[in-house]
């Protein structure tokens, strides 16, 4: 079964000329993925569309845009999530990001903040499971896996405390402060530890938050953004009000 | 990054507000934040009116008097059913945001919302019908 679906594209170069949309018209499976479809706008119709891309298994978080107005990861987006037959896809760059070109935005600052807070993304695997028993069985090796957040910044395009103030550390970094600080604790020095819940605690850390959940609706990666800056606001105040020591 | 143009933190603020106001940007997260924001915004604004209004005190009993007779207008009782709702709204939106900050909800914020805003809707019904019966 295929569908006729058009692409409205967002288009941008560095050449002095406006932005504008550009369309395309495909034939395509409702099953196939977004990003398939923008791949073949590239391929077939326009070989100028600049666009992130790399994994194409929801493990990256280079292909995040705005698909139709909201946060998607494309290559986890069917077109039949966002579309029917003979209906117009909108495809525009994330928000809140300087756009580079098109599709693609300046990822540098995000990456940035996120490496400031020291959180690694590697971390401890969970316990291997025999599948006939159901019963964790002992590892010959540690095992390791990479932390949920696949920093693709839609949590970021989706906030509007990030769209307000470009300053602010933003769900992600936040995110990643609290994994360093409270999931990740054991073995951290007191300073460290200190220096992670006064970042969080600053002026553009925990309390620019404004509560709208955004970025939890946004986030493709089953993280939570929006928990872990309130776990942090109710342990700093907590902390400040002496009911709590912060670990 | 001068250069760089559209939904940047620089380049189009524009966009950024008229997204707020976007029902197809977001959620029911997004329509709280947006009331806190224009009920916030709102309620500046009429502080500074209220206190520009307290200043007729300085004209005279007259002056004061010309006053409550177009606060008693209906024109003038609409306005406060406004005032009200916005108080309602900014007031009880911070009760959800103080609640979720203490660690307090945050699973169930939409349902916390949904709840208070209903109480809102009410209380701003019994308060608007006093307003325009007593």
């Amino acid at each position: 079964m295929q569908w006729q679906v058009t692409f409205q594209v967002f288009r941008y170069k560095q050449d002095g000329s406006s932005p504008r949309f550009d369309t395309f018209q495909l034939d395509v499976r409702p099953d196939e993925y977004v990003l398939d479809a923008v791949e073949r706008i590239w391929a077939s119709h326009d070989r100028s569309l600049v666009f992130r891309h790399a994994c194409h298994h929801a493990g990256c978080g280079a292909c995040g845009m705005l698909v139709n107005g909201r946060e998607k990861l494309t290559c986890k987006t069917r077109i039949e999530q966002v579309a029917s037959p003979g209906s117009t896809v909108k495809l525009e760059p994330m928000r809140n990001f300087p756009v580079i070109s098109d599709l693609a935005v300046d990822m540098g600052a995000f990456y940035a903040k996120i490496e400031g807070t020291g959180s690694n993304p590697i971390r401890p695997g969970d316990p291997l499971i025999d599948c006939e028993t159901n019963q964790p069985v002992p590892s010959p090796v540690p095992t390791t896996r990479f932390a949920d957040c696949i920093e693709c910044g839609l949590c970021v395009s989706a906030c509007p405390t990030s769209g307000t103030d470009p300053q602010s550390l933003g769900p992600a970094t936040l995110h990643a402060v609290f994994r360093r600080a409270v999931e990740e604790a054991n073995g951290l020095n007191a300073e460290t530890k200190k220096s992670l819940f006064d970042m969080a605690d600053s002026e553009q850390g925990i309390w620019r938050c404004h509560a709208a959940f955004e970025c939890l609706e946004a986030c493709p990666s089953n993280v939570n953004p929006a928990a872990a800056i309130m776990e942090l606001r109710r342990r700093v105040l907590a902390g400040k009000l002496g009911l709590l020591g912060r670990s | 990054m001068d250069q760089l143009q559209t939904n940047t933190f620089t380049g189009n603020r524009g966009k950024i507000l008229r997204d707020w106001f976007n029902p197809l940007r977001g959620g029911l997260g997004l329509i709280a934040f947006v009331l806190n924001r224009v009920t916030g915004i709102g309620l500046v604004v009429y502080l500074a009116l209220h206190l520009v209004v307290l200043s007729r005190l300085f004209q005279g009993e007259a002056g004061w008097n010309n006053f409550i007779t177009l606060a008693r207008s209906p024109l003038f009782l609409m306005l406060d059913v406004i005032l009200m709702a916005g108080m309602l709204i900014h007031g009880l939106n911070g009760v959800r945001v103080a609640l979720v900050g203490m660690g307090l909800g945050v699973k169930g914020h939409k349902a916390t919302f949904v709840v208070l805003m209903l109480i809102a809707a009410a209380v701003l019904a019994y308060a608007a019908f006093r307003v325009f019966t007593a």
